[in-house]
């Protein structure tokens, strides 16, 4: 059966379209786009005037909690609330319990995910070393046979140089990207705030910029020794934008993201009334200025890609004392509705640029197909309505987590529908699987 | 009568709240020098002591205080890491509630934890000390003395001396003191000082010689050597020749400044034996003022009035 999606604004800058248009979309990809399009006779015909048709968000950053801690998150749940905050693909961390680290873990993430069209694309990132320890290189090469996209022991910084550079040197042979999260341990101590105005002023202990950045530093410069792809995860410091602009300006293969919780909360908004677990964050909140740098720098282009680091949590981890709730926020359901409202509708990033940091970034980095609107494309789309109004509510989640840095925020904009491989996976605001 | 349901963090206290509970500290004070030092004013009403880390004095003040009042005062002490395999801080204050207490007094190592007691609780809570962040009833009582000396606070340089990153006495004391007018400066190692000193309202040196013959009040911290995680000093000896009162330094001294500490000294280190018996030493006087506040915040914040104590 083809499908029409009708009277969209189309955007796709890498197929230079902006405008309104019909997509006729049959077996997974594009029949054509245009307007007064030949139609079949069998055809499902979606309205989606007023609307925005872009290719499907992906999100190279989320934590699944499944195997072992599926009472935070499992894979199926995972996919709902991808879909259902407008994304057509994710890829799941490692550090799961046991950790994603072999071959046959890979292999148990794809079973579950059970792909076909019309559901979340679940792209598993594995383990650079077994248990993410850091000690014992993982088995790539049987990870990547089994469907890994990249590596990452994400959720500590591998704190031996040396071993990072195995790593490196070992996952490039694969062509994989090793995705860091940079976190010099001996620098960052117990941290749980930003070490500045947050630790003095709630008493707690402080984790400071430089045991992010002198991390980055370091791996930068493995990257420029070995050659292997470099994605930094999660930035969060201005200075840490500029160190990757240089070494990328050097020909350093360094690729980075930022998420929506450092684009739009800083250390300010930890309450001393409340201390909010919520806003706790690995790494944490930064200072207003590194704030307002990361969005300048993500709409000119100084950074990559928005990833959520989507962390659910159960409600009664996180209604603990702040030192002893987990880290982490939800974060697939509300990125695109604080990207519309804060960057995209106040004019200050693009839609061609929201496309680029949402889609075809993160398909890059991971070797997903790209999506397309033009002929011959994959369907795999996000379609946006720019226009609503609505309330960050606790009850409105497909995730299980309900750990959200931004309940009661108001936005403007949400995914309406998202396709993948031609078929919804989200329908009028409604998950199909 | 305070606008406040609780007591936790210093800086929600306006001034005019601030004088009024000195002020009530000043008659329950006249109590507690009296043989019969007992007022039924809480009569009926339960006090529990959250003591969620090892305290004796704090806990005994505050069991004082409200039994002088005639509270029903009940201690309960467990341990905060206990909430990591056991019951979270959240069940035990809604165990607590369910016994229907009127003021629940807390002390942990988790900053904030006050905070997350008032979520789940009908009680006034008082913060007895919440980690790293900050302890009132000791920035108040310190006020209490310093008052009592001087009889005011407007311009009185008043030394913080120590690890003042680790402490929660300098994080209520320092805006308190700022508060109502004096000028407070903090003092000690950079190892041992917050990434912000300006941010509490306070002047930052690093070295005590530097200020200590301008100051009014020289206010020594305790040295915790639990908290003081990466050893941040080199040794105790450098400590004490650095920051410690000995005679010389209390020969550096204004003629009238005082030396104040909030207890348990650590002879030899911050304080020579000789400077902590010394007259110029209140740290006794804070200990008596330390009951009499409590009264005071306790009858407060359960809706008494300044004026209305009859004995």
């Amino acid at each position: 059966m083809a499908l029409l999606l009708k009277g969209a604004h189309v955007v796709d800058p890498r197929a230079s379209v902006d405008e309104v248009c019909d997509v006729l979309v049959r077996d997974g990809r594009v029949v054509a786009c245009g307007t007064n399009l030949e139609l079949p006779e069998k055809l499902v015909v979606k309205d989606l005037s007023g609307k925005y048709l872009l290719p499907g968000m992906a999100d190279v950053h989320v934590h699944f909690r499944d195997p072992g801690l599926e009472h935070k998150e499992d894979i199926l749940s995972g996919m709902r609330a991808a879909a259902k905050g407008g994304y057509t693909a994710v890829a799941p961390m490692a550090n799961t319990k046991p950790a994603i680290d072999s071959g046959s873990m890979i292999s148990y993430e794809l079973e579950k995910a059970a792909w076909e069209p019309g559901r979340t694309r679940v792209c598993p990132v594995g383990a650079c070393t077994m248990g993410l320890k850091g000690e014992v290189l993982a088995e790539m090469g049987d990870m990547v046979a089994a469907g890994a996209v990249a590596f990452s022991d994400d959720g500590h910084g591998i704190q031996n140089g040396g071993m990072m550079r195995r790593v490196m040197d070992y996952a490039k042979m694969f062509n994989k990207p090793v995705m860091s999260h940079c976190q010099m341990e001996d620098i960052v101590g117990h941290g749980v705030v930003n070490e500045g105005a947050a630790s003095t002023r709630l008493g707690l202990a402080g984790w400071p910029a430089a045991g992010e950045e002198t991390q980055i530093e370091r791996d930068i410069e493995l990257a420029r020794l070995t050659g292997c792809h470099l994605h930094i995860q999660h930035l969060t410091t201005a200075r840490a934008v500029e160190i990757v602009a240089r070494a990328k300006e050097e020909g350093v293969p360094v690729t980075c993201e930022v998420t929506p919780h450092h684009l739009f909360l800083c250390e300010d908004d930890i309450d001393a009334r409340t201390y909010d677990t919520n806003l706790k964050m690995n790494p944490p909140l930064r200072t207003h200025d590194d704030m307002m740098a990361l969005r300048d720098a993500l709409c000119e282009g100084l950074i990559d890609m928005v990833s959520t680091d989507h962390a659910p949590h159960a409600a009664h981890e996180k209604a603990l004392e702040f030192n002893l709730a987990p880290f982490g926020t939800t974060g697939l359901e509300t990125a695109l509705g604080l990207l519309m409202t804060h960057l995209v509708l106040p004019g200050k990033m693009s839609w061609q640029r929201l496309v680029q940091v949402t889609s075809i970034a993160p398909r890059e980095l991971i070797g997903l197909e790209q999506a397309s609107i033009s002929e011959g494309g994959l369907a795999d789309y996000t379609v946006v309505d720019p226009d609503v109004c609505w309330d960050v509510r606790v009850d409105d989640f497909a995730s299980k987590g309900k750990n959200s840095a931004f309940i009661g925020q108001k936005l403007t904009g949400r995914a309406t529908d998202v396709y993948t491989a031609g078929y919804a996976s989200l329908e009028d605001g409604v998950v199909t699987f | 009568m305070l606008k406040h349901s609780h007591l936790i963090d210093i800086t929600e206290y306006s001034p005019e709240e601030i004088y009024e509970i000195l002020d009530t500290a000043k008659s329950f004070s006249e109590v507690n020098s009296r043989s019969i030092k007992k007022l039924p004013t809480l009569r009926g009403r339960t006090v529990i002591n959250l003591f969620l880390e090892p305290s004796t004095r704090t806990r005994t003040s505050f069991e004082i205080a409200g039994k002088r009042l005639s509270a029903d005062v009940i201690n309960f002490s467990a341990s905060s890491s206990s909430t990591k395999k056991g019951e979270s801080l959240a069940d035990t204050a809604e165990t607590l509630a369910a016994m229907n207490c009127d003021i629940c007094i807390v002390r942990s190592k988790m900053e904030g934890a006050p905070w997350l007691l008032t979520r789940h609780m009908n009680s006034h809570i008082i913060n007895g000390g919440d980690g790293c962040h900050q302890h009132p009833t000791q920035a108040l009582l310190d006020a209490y003395t310093i008052r009592e000396q001087f009889g005011g606070f407007e311009g009185l340089k008043v030394g913080i001396v120590g690890d003042v990153a680790h402490s929660r006495v300098a994080g209520s004391l320092v805006p308190l003191l700022k508060m109502l007018g004096a000028e407070p400066v903090v003092i000690g190692p950079a190892t041992l000082m917050p990434s912000c000193p300006d941010l509490l309202g306070a002047n930052h040196s690093y070295l005590l010689d530097d200020v200590l013959p301008d100051l009014d009040v020289v206010y020594m911290l305790r040295i915790q050597m639990e908290r003081l995680e990466g050893q941040p000093l080199p040794s105790l000896r450098e400590y004490s020749m650095l920051y410690g009162i000995d005679m010389k330094r209390l020969g550096m001294m204004k003629p009238d400044a005082i030396i104040m500490h909030p207890g348990p000294i650590n002879r030899g280190v911050e304080l020579s034996a000789e400077a902590a018996d010394s007259p110029r030493a209140k740290i006794l006087d804070q200990v008596n003022a330390g009951v009499a506040v409590r009264m005071a915040a306790m009858y407060l914040l359960l809706g008494g009035e300044s004026d209305g104590i009859t004995a």
